[in-house]
């Protein structure tokens, strides 16, 4: 019973770790340090301090004015009424522009402003990836976080941009809403023929899936081994110790085969990144390439046939 | 902390966040059992019905034909009604029994309530002056019998799709002068700005559309006016179709208007691993493709074209008329009425073909004179 927690047990107290000494043209950090037992339930209880610096800012910045346009398009669409903006909010959205306007600039209130919304979400995306590169590189740590967030920065570009210019439209793009942009996901698999035909589509999938298997074998394997300090896994990685080879025992002999303190966290990296890259491209070839998936997946002659149980069905129009 | 408090917290905390997600779960995804499937394509292709067999039990109580009398042969004998009755336009050729009995059961299927003395034959005749041409009720009565046999004749690959079935006044009216599930144009759903964008078309969850974000009302282009509902490309590399996702989403509306008229899913009438694809798909597309074209008629020839006969308060806010929908006659049922064969008791219903032409007013608009279209295609 002692082993199975939800919560961490052991909280850092006061005084507060300032953290490592910064590169001298650095911002100073901001905050003062505190410290949530609350917080410490779930992770570590200090908080703070933040180093916000002229990227983060801006990144913040740009953010708050896409998500005030988003918002303010959102609240005209019910009269500025404040009550039917709560009560119809995941109903609501900023439409992309009509496919009448094709690449052009529209009026604002025909899609300039998701236009504008879309510039400033991307200049904050963008500003937020150069402060991860930025924060890593003064920290001394590796790349790793900035090319998978990069990754992922590649599906919302796909989506948000690559693929309406390829297509020659602004209306090919996502509305910003939470049921519209569902909405939006069904009516795209429908307008070209299921998109569960699209290869790339199943790769991102596998990925996906694989991220959730590997994610949930890699966390029940460090709860599992804490009782023997599993969890200081940097420690486990240069010494192995009782926790580390119960761990790799374990998968040895259910699979024959174990990934070690180390590489788990390569395979996890690179599942996690290949979902959205793989995704990226299948949407990308979606309507450039590829009209119709289903009907390539029956030309490659990998949509199963099945047998026409109702007789010959006769398209009315032909 | 002392290991008990955290023991203790633990579980309180585990168990209430066990059972929230527990309660938001049931809530948001079930329905109260029993759900049943029935199997509608080959194996393997996930093709099904799924009905509850609760909530089907109120849409069978909905949907109950009503006592209907035997029918009565048109006695040669007996004199037409036109030879005893005044100014009988469209049914003057029937035995005046025939003729009795069609004028009782129309009242009872559309003004049932004798009390009312508003209601049975003063629904639609002046009291006391059956002949007179006063009421505009008369009017509109006198087009849907002619409405009712152009259904019965020209659109039977709809309506007699599945059995002799056929139509009459009650699968739509229901006992009710106007019927239940009645559509018009109604005002956008955001004030128009010009400075903000409202989508005034869409986003608001509506019945017709099964409560998502589509475009709010399918009806006016595609069962009003004869807007393309094909949106899906026919080889796997076109180059030519230019149809939006936002036109996507109007077609979309109107089919999750259908799967909610006819309380079915998408695969009643689609394999949905290919919408498009007719050779995977069962009869039952084909009775509903020719279904939209019935619609299409009765809205624009048999009730559009009467717009002018109606007083204000049977027209929608924008002015013009209460039309149908495929809700209008299947009321939540994939054949309406189960398929009862109401028609066979009322042959009086079943028109000479010389009455039976739609004489079509030929100043009627025939397509939506205001209808916003759909968001043209990017070409």
């Amino acid at each position: 019973m002692e082993y199975q927690f939800i919560f961490t047990r052991v909280q850092p107290h006061p005084p507060s770790y300032p953290g490592v000494p910064l590169p001298r043209d650095n911002q100073p950090r901001v905050g003062k340090p505190m410290h949530s037992r609350l917080l410490g339930l779930f992770a570590d209880a200090q908080i703070g301090p933040f180093y916000l610096g002229w990227l983060g800012t801006l990144s913040v910045l740009c953010g708050f004015i896409a998500f005030e346009i988003i918002g303010l398009n959102m609240l005209a669409s019910v009269n500025w009424n404040v009550v039917e903006f709560i009560r119809l909010l995941p109903w609501l959205a900023l439409e992309p522009p009509g496919p009448q306007w094709g690449l052009r600039l529209p009026p604002l209130n025909q899609g300039g402003w998701w236009l504008m919304a879309g510039f400033f979400l991307t200049a904050s995306i963008f500003l937020w990836m150069a402060r991860v590169w930025r924060r890593a590189d003064q920290l001394g740590l590796g790349q790793h976080t900035f090319w998978a967030f990069a990754a992922a920065v590649w599906l919302y570009l796909v989506l948000g941009f690559l693929r309406p210019l390829w297509m020659g439209s602004w209306s090919e793009a996502v509305p910003f809403g939470i049921f519209p942009h569902l909405d939006w996901t069904a009516a795209f698999s429908i307008r070209y023929g299921n998109l569960f035909y699209n290869p790339f589509h199943a790769l991102s999938i596998v990925f996906l899936y694989g991220s959730v298997l590997l994610f949930a074998m890699h966390g029940a394997t460090i709860m599992a081994v804490a009782r023997f300090g599993g969890e200081r896994e940097v420690d486990q990685t240069m010494d192995r110790g009782t926790a580390a080879e119960r761990a790799g025992i374990f998968w040895r002999w259910t699979m024959g085969f174990n990934a070690t303190y180390e590489s788990i966290h390569r395979w996890a990296w690179w599942f996690a990144v290949l979902t959205p890259i793989t995704g990226g491209i299948g949407i990308l070839l979606t309507g450039t390439v590829v009209d119709n998936w289903y009907l390539w997946a029956v030309e490659k002659r990998f949509a199963p046939a099945y047998p026409a149980v109702w007789g010959p069905i006769i398209d009315p129009t032909r | 902390m002392k290991p008990e408090f955290f023991r203790k917290f633990n579980f309180l905390f585990g168990t209430a966040v066990v059972a929230l997600a527990a309660a938001a779960f049931l809530v948001v995804t079930f329905e109260r059992p029993t759900v049943e499937t029935v199997q509608s394509g080959f194996r393997g292709t996930s093709m099904g019905q799924v009905y509850n067999t609760r909530t089907l039990a109120a849409v069978q109580a909905r949907n109950v034909v009503p006592a209907m009398d035997e029918p009565i042969p048109n006695d040669p004998e007996s004199p037409r009604a036109s030879e005893i009755y005044e100014n009988v336009q469209i049914l003057g050729h029937l035995s005046v029994e025939q003729f009795g009995r069609i004028m009782l059961a129309m009242s009872e299927w559309i003004y049932p309530n004798a009390e009312d003395p508003a209601q049975s034959c003063n629904g639609c005749h002046v009291p006391g002056n059956f002949a007179a041409e006063d009421m505009y009720q008369k009017h509109v009565a006198r087009r849907m019998l002619q409405m009712v046999h152009t259904i019965n004749t020209t659109y039977s690959n709809h309506v007699n799709a599945n059995g002799e079935v056929g139509v009459t006044c009650y699968t739509c009216h229901r006992g009710q002068a106007v019927p239940a599930a009645v559509w018009s144009q109604l005002p956008s759903n955001a004030a128009p700005s010009r400075m903000w964008a409202v989508a005034g078309e869409q986003n608001r969850p509506v019945n017709a559309t099964g409560y998502a974000t589509l475009p709010s009302d399918p009806f006016t282009p595609y069962l009003w006016g004869d807007e393309e509902i094909r949106v899906i490309s026919g080889t796997a590399r076109e180059r030519d179709n230019n149809q939006s996702i936002l036109q996507t989403e109007w077609t979309y509306g109107l089919m999750m208007h259908m799967s909610t008229s006819l309380g079915v899913n998408c695969t009643f009438c689609h394999n949905s691993r290919s919408f498009a694809s007719w050779d995977s798909s069962t009869p039952q597309r084909v009775t509903a493709w020719h279904g939209i074209r019935m619609v299409r008629t009765i809205n624009n020839d048999y009730i559009e074209s009467l717009r002018d006969r109606f007083p204000p308060n049977r027209l929608g806010p924008l002015g013009d008329t209460l039309k149908v929908n495929c809700t209008t006659c299947h009321q939540g049922v994939y054949q309406p009425l189960y398929g009862a064969p109401m028609l066979r008791n009322y042959p009086e219903l079943v028109l000479p073909t010389q009455t039976s032409a739609p004489a079509a007013d030929p100043s009627a608009p025939l397509r939506p004179a205001a209808a916003p279209a759909p968001a043209p295609s990017l070409n």
